[in-house]
């Protein structure tokens, strides 16, 4: 077992792009998420496992510095948050379109526009639903703890890796700023080229030697018909990650009469609020999608027999809950709670709203 | 045994890292942690708050607005928090700068002198450790040894010989502390 | 006396010239007059004498040359707009033993990808930049680019580029040569021989700076564009010598080893 720190989750991030074998961080600076390349350039990895820290001169070159070092194979990053994310959308197209591996991270803030800099989970159709242009999609993982946000950086590698496609930590500021303890793992070497080309097959642009043909990492393809044939097989990696890669975390849903759906923070917020729903005799019972995308909808489905209603809690006007209602298809009634712009719910307030949904109101 | 504290005040008292060091000494007594600042604009130079939970078992939400505990340390803080303590729970104050003390009689109310103390103990720096002795002296959900092990795994460490000098300020916030008539 | 045959002429002793095998077979989509295919050559010739072929990543830009992978026989990523010098600073900084260049037109590197260019430069990335000028945007059929002359007609400037409607054009290699972390810029051509013979020499030196990790190697190749200028290949050369040389005179604007660059740095270090 590893050391027991107490750091706040973007303190984990950064320790774990080093502890996990991370070749290279690109990013630039925005709150509330800066102590992840504060701490990088604290700890100057250059000096230990080799890794790359570099700060760009905006979101916009962080992420293309990623598809840069992700076509040479290597294991990179960035971070940001929301109004930052927004202006990587085109290279996160770009990097799913060339089916290039690497991890994202978006400590979500309030929008629209420069917002807020408190807590906000109004980037959920952002991060799911596209974003940037075009037919793809994203690993996306939504850590509810500090502990997961240090775990989820290995794990997005692992999964972007095995499927060559962008992984993104989906976070928010409170998991950001917020301190608790972290299991912190040993530090794993960085890949070789050759393990690389072992974990995923050879593609990577490290220079065209005489055995084989020359590698290049290119989404383009002016020809409709070959574009399209590229559209399929992205479309059926997609719904292998569906089929293979759902994650998510029940509690007290055995016997739940209502069930309340949030990720990431809210999800610790709702937890509370299922422990005063039982001590008031309320069954309630809490489903966490820890993948956002792609989502547990066959799970919400099967809920749906047993609930008598779904409540999705999120801290935006309502994005998940629109998930939600296509996996209950109709069979009982669903709705939102939220605060949003910034604002974070209590869980009286959830509580509150739960049982003015079981007595009919919305 | 679950203890749910929000420590208020000014930037620059120290309100964030008395939090961290509590936390760190929970997590030296192998107990379960969370410390969630308020961040952002009223960090600098306004008020600054930190919600930090100790507890035995597993913490579910990190955001609460109700506390079992209170530290106060402005004016400010006094009008938000007051009202945020349960029923029977604790406000603890220091009343300098205090001009509309505390009014609840449904909570217990206690006040330390933690401004006074640390300019007699001749470096305000204590003011923080002085406040948390008196804390500790009310609650004593953390030992005093494993304080001293938390406060050298918060400090780096060449900032460890001013351990013994925050142990002190501990003692004397202990000893300080006295119950306020409402 | 025996007719000479075809044979006789195609001996080893005889060759004079052949197409690097760093280039494909492929046909290039490049327009009858365009300087793209003679500078794909000579980033080709000088990959081949370098002997860097297993060593070097080449970024392609968007614009005519998106596709200079299909033409050059290396590794290559194909950046999004103006970006290349961000993908080339990862890419040279993960893997500081092989050779990167990035291959940009003016609109992708002096409009779009200012920032990117200006930023990469001014770090100093130990890179090689081809920044292929042509006054205008090729691909897209022939638009206004940062680096079109006043006066000159394009299809979002039909009247002429106008400073007071459109702005002045933009002598982005001036501003880069005034970068300390650059190591060398230079402006070329390659509309003759003799200034394709100098173009190669530079774009030789430029990579052989990488190796020599003293900052970034600019090389600017004033081209043609017969297609969007509307004029034949051959006026097209001659309306470049009067028209852009004039605003983007040939020739070295800095080269560290002359100029005492090191003591510069130093300096401001």
């Amino acid at each position: 077992m590893g050391e027991l720190k107490l750091m706040k989750g973007n303190e984990a991030i950064a320790e774990a792009a080093i502890h996990c074998g991370c070749d290279g961080y690109f990013g630039y600076p925005i709150t509330p998420q800066s102590e992840i390349m504060e701490t990088l350039m604290v700890e100057k990895p250059w000096e230990t496992t080799g890794m790359v820290v570099l700060q760009a001169e905006s979101e916009v070159a962080s992420i293309n510095m990623l598809y840069g070092g992700a076509a040479c194979g290597k294991k990179v990053m960035t971070s940001s948050s929301s109004p930052g994310i927004s202006l990587m959308l085109e290279g996160i197209s770009y990097l799913a379109g060339a089916e290039l591996p690497c991890l994202l991270v978006n400590v979500v803030r309030g929008g629209p526009g420069l917002g807020t800099i408190q807590p906000s989970q109004a980037d959920y159709y952002q991060t799911t639903k596209g974003g940037g242009h075009g037919d793809y999609q994203l690993i996306a993982l939504a850590p509810a703890s500090v502990q997961e946000m240090y775990d989820f950086v290995d794990l997005g590698f692992e999964l972007a890796f095995k499927y060559r496609n962008p992984a993104i930590i989906l976070s928010d500021g409170v998991i950001g700023q917020m301190m608790e303890k972290v299991i912190v793992s040993d530090v794993k070497p960085r890949w070789t080229d050759a393990e690389i080309q072992k974990i995923s097959g050879s593609w990577a642009t490290t220079g065209k030697t005489k055995d084989r043909a020359r590698h290049i990492a290119t989404s383009l393809d002016l020809e409709a018909e070959k574009q399209e044939i590229h559209n399929h097989k992205l479309q059926a990696k997609y719904r292998e990650i569906e089929n293979k890669e759902v994650r998510f975390e029940e509690f007290q849903t055995k016997d739940a009469e209502y069930l309340l759906v949030a990720y990431g923070s809210s999800a610790r917020i709702c937890q509370k609020a299922v422990e005063i729903c039982r001590s008031k005799g309320i069954k309630a019972g809490l489903l966490r999608p820890i993948t956002v995308w792609p989502y547990p909808t066959k799970r919400v489905a099967e809920l749906a027999h047993q609930v008598k209603g779904m409540l999705s809690v999120e801290m935006s006007a309502g994005q998940m809950v629109t998930d939600v209602r296509l996996a209950v298809s109709g069979k009982v009634p669903v709705s939102h709670f939220g605060r949003y712009g910034g604002v974070i719910p209590s869980p009286g307030e959830v509580v509150v709203a739960l049982e003015k949904f079981i007595n009919g109101g919305n | 045994m679950t203890e749910e504290i929000i420590i208020a005040g000014f930037g620059g008292q120290g309100v964030l890292s008395m939090g961290k060091i509590l936390a760190y000494s929970g997590v030296m007594q192998n107990q379960e942690v969370s410390w969630m600042p308020s961040y952002g604009p009223e960090m600098r130079g306004g008020t600054a708050n930190v919600t930090v939970i100790v507890s035995d078992e597993r913490i579910s939400s990190p955001i609460i607005h109700e506390f079992d505990t209170a530290i106060i340390l402005n004016q400010q803080s006094l009008d938000k928090f007051e009202k945020t303590v349960k029923p029977g729970g604790l406000l603890l104050f220091d009343p300098n700068g205090i001009t509309h003390p505390p009014k609840r009689n449904d909570i217990k109310v206690y006040v330390i002198e933690g401004a006074e103390e640390a300019a007699r103990m001749g470096n305000p720096k204590t003011f923080n450790m002085i406040i948390m002795g008196a804390f500790l002296k009310l609650k004593p959900v953390i030992k005093t040894e494993n304080v001293e092990k938390g406060l050298k795994k918060s400090l780096p460490e060449r900032h460890h010989k001013l351990i013994p000098m925050n142990l002190d300020a501990v003692r004397v916030g202990m000893e300080k502390v006295k119950e306020f008539q409402v | 006396m025996s007719e000479i045959q075809i044979q006789d002429i195609i001996k080893k002793e005889n060759f004079v010239y052949g197409k690097t095998k760093i280039l494909t077979d492929n046909v290039m989509h490049y327009c009858p007059g365009c300087s793209h295919g003679v500078t794909h050559k000579l980033v080709a010739e000088v990959i081949e004498e370098l002997d860097i072929q297993e060593k070097t990543i080449g970024v392609s830009p968007v614009g005519c040359s998106v596709l200079a992978y299909n033409y050059i026989d290396i590794d290559w990523q194909q950046a999004a707009h103006g970006r290349a010098p961000a993908l080339a600073t990862a890419t040279k900084r993960l893997m500081p033993d092989h050779y990167v260049f990035t291959y940009q037109g003016d609109g992708d590197l002096a409009s779009i990808g200012a920032a990117e260019i200006l930023h990469a430069c001014n770090r100093g990335e130990n890179i090689t930049v081809i920044f292929v000028n042509n006054a205008i945007y090729g691909m897209t059929g022939g638009q206004m680019a940062p680096t079109t002359l006043i006066g000159m007609p394009t299809a979002t400037s039909p009247y002429g580029r106008q400073a007071a409607l459109h702005g002045y054009p933009l002598k982005i290699t001036e501003l880069i040569a005034q970068l300390p972390g650059v190591a060398y810029v230079t402006r070329q051509s390659v509309h003759t021989p003799a200034a394709v013979r100098k173009a190669k020499k530079a774009i030789k030196k430029g990579f052989e700076n990488q190796a020599r990790k003293i900052g970034t190697s600019f090389i600017e190749i004033v081209s043609t564009c017969s297609s969007g200028w509307k004029i034949s290949p051959v006026e097209s050369n001659r309306w470049m010598e009067e028209h852009m040389f004039k605003f983007y005179p040939l020739g070295d604007l800095k080269d560290a080893e002359k100029d005492n660059e090191e003591d510069y740095r130093k300096f401001i270090e």
